[in-house]
């Protein structure tokens, strides 16, 4: 009988170098899935979110129940809405997304609606006396002004999306989270420890990159601070 | 359609009800989880977001503390937790995860609170000789009570919905229904389960939107009386 190899893999490390290098395609394939979750998620999330938001501000009576239905979406807790949305889409990756959409609603929307109404009423007026069409005054001057308000929406709700894919490992596509969940049953503490950092790594990254995209969209707030 | 009504038979079983698995002993644990972690987290929080916003620092802090407990998935630290020696202390590790789940908003709503109370006031205050702790407990800490109020609010419905995660860990709660709903394949308790969590969770948000409509109209009332 050999004897069993005296690795960190043997001994059940948390940080283990012979886990990453094994293990290097299972941890990739996990972060792309968590990516990509996330990304498909925030991005439709942002495509419902427009629109909704300036319904709400357009007309005067859709503000109630749409700030009203999205705030109730929120709290309803991830593991419910997941099983909520589990008749609808069955153990799918669909299933995960839909649920991190209608998070993202919440935030994504309030952020916007708030940054377009915070629009000065004068810009508006002078771009209306420059000769700007609705959709004009809307695209050229409101929406940019309207952007540094929305971005912090924006980067809250991916923050929080990227966080709560790994809740997605109940039905199979969580993810870096199916490896937490994995390990968890398995007491493979280098696993656990490993997609977890992975975790707040992806979430920190996005971040920084939504922060960038920011600035270079925004660049007439940086010569002003 | 069908589903719902299949849910619905399910939570109007009474069988289900009963017993160590049923609802009544599930919402209990799960009511029992929110109300120690809510205590744990605001006498851990509240104090040191009172002091810091009193002297007027560690603002970075607390907001920083607050994006980066967004960014920490509560799963992953539960599930570090169970590995670790405090995985033995039963409920331990859920309660854990979950007060440090629950302290980055009440620190951030409570400081900004009192960073917000009029600083015109805190100087008339001043002016009339009070004491720093006079300051704190009888000027500014009923004014920034809003927002205070809010903080906890959040965490409160915030850590009714996050319970749930802690059955994914074996831990009890409402969320274990789902859980057994999954490994049963049945679709109508996983349902069922949601349901009562979301209820449960829009409860208590009503129960602080009552609470502090209240509040704020009997603190103008003072403030009426006596300005």
């Amino acid at each position: 009988m050999t004897a069993p190899p005296d690795d960190c893999l043997a001994r059940n490390e948390w940080v283990c170098g012979a886990y990453l290098s094994s293990r290097r395609h299972i941890l990739w394939d996990a972060v792309l899935q968590h990516v990509q979750l996330t990304a498909v998620a925030v991005l439709i999330g942002l495509v419902l979110a427009l629109p909704l938001a300036l319904a709400a501000r357009r007309w005067h009576w859709a503000a109630g129940p749409v700030l009203g239905v999205t705030t109730i979406l929120y709290t309803i807790p991830s593991l419910a809405m997941f099983s909520l949305l589990l008749p609808v889409y069955g153990l799918s990756a669909s299933l995960v997304v839909a649920g991190l959409v209608l998070y993202s609603l919440t935030l994504l929307v309030r952020n916007v609606l708030a940054g377009l109404r915070a629009v000065p009423e004068e810009t508006r007026q002078a771009a209306r006396g420059m000769g700007y069409g609705p959709v004009r005054l809307l695209l050229a001057v409101e929406l940019p002004l309207a952007l540094p308000a929305a971005m912090a929406g924006l980067r809250i709700a991916t923050v929080s999306a990227v966080s709560l894919v790994t809740i997605g490992a109940i039905v199979g596509y969580g993810g870096l989270g199916n490896l937490i969940y994995s390990g968890m049953n398995t007491y493979f503490k280098a696993q656990v420890l490993t997609a977890s950092v992975l975790c707040v790594v992806i979430a920190v990254a996005a971040d920084l990159l939504l922060l960038l995209l920011q600035r270079l969209l925004t660049p007439w707030t940086r010569s002003r601070s | 359609m069908n589903t719902l009504l299949d849910a619905w038979s399910w939570l109007t079983t009474s069988a289900h009800w009963h017993g160590q698995d049923g609802i009544g002993a599930r919402l209990v644990q799960h009511l029992y989880l929110t109300a120690v972690c809510l205590l744990v987290s605001c006498l851990i929080a509240l104090p040191v977001a009172l002091l810091l916003g009193h002297l007027g620092k560690g603002g970075a802090l607390a907001v920083n503390l607050s994006n980066i407990g967004r960014a920490v998935p509560t799963f992953a630290v539960l599930v570090l937790l169970l590995l670790t020696p405090v995985g033995r202390w039963g409920e331990g590790p859920t309660i854990v995860a979950l007060v440090l789940f629950a302290v980055p908003p009440l620190l951030t709503n409570a400081y900004v609170g009192m960073r917000e109370v009029d600083q015109d006031v805190v100087r008339a205050a001043r002016g009339m000789g009070m004491t720093g702790r006079q300051l704190l407990l009888q000027v500014e800490m009923p004014l920034a009570l809003p927002l205070i109020l809010t903080g906890v609010r959040i965490a409160a419905v915030q850590l009714v919905a996050t319970a749930t995660i802690a059955a994914l860990a074996g831990g009890g709660g409402l969320g274990r229904i789902i859980t057994a709903g999954f490994n049963l394949a049945s679709t109508a308790q996983v349902v069922a389960g949601a349901v009562l969590v979301a209820v449960f969770a829009l409860v208590v948000e009503g129960i602080f939107e009552a609470a502090q409509r209240l509040a704020p109209s009997r603190l103008g009332l003072r403030a009426g009386e006596t300005g």
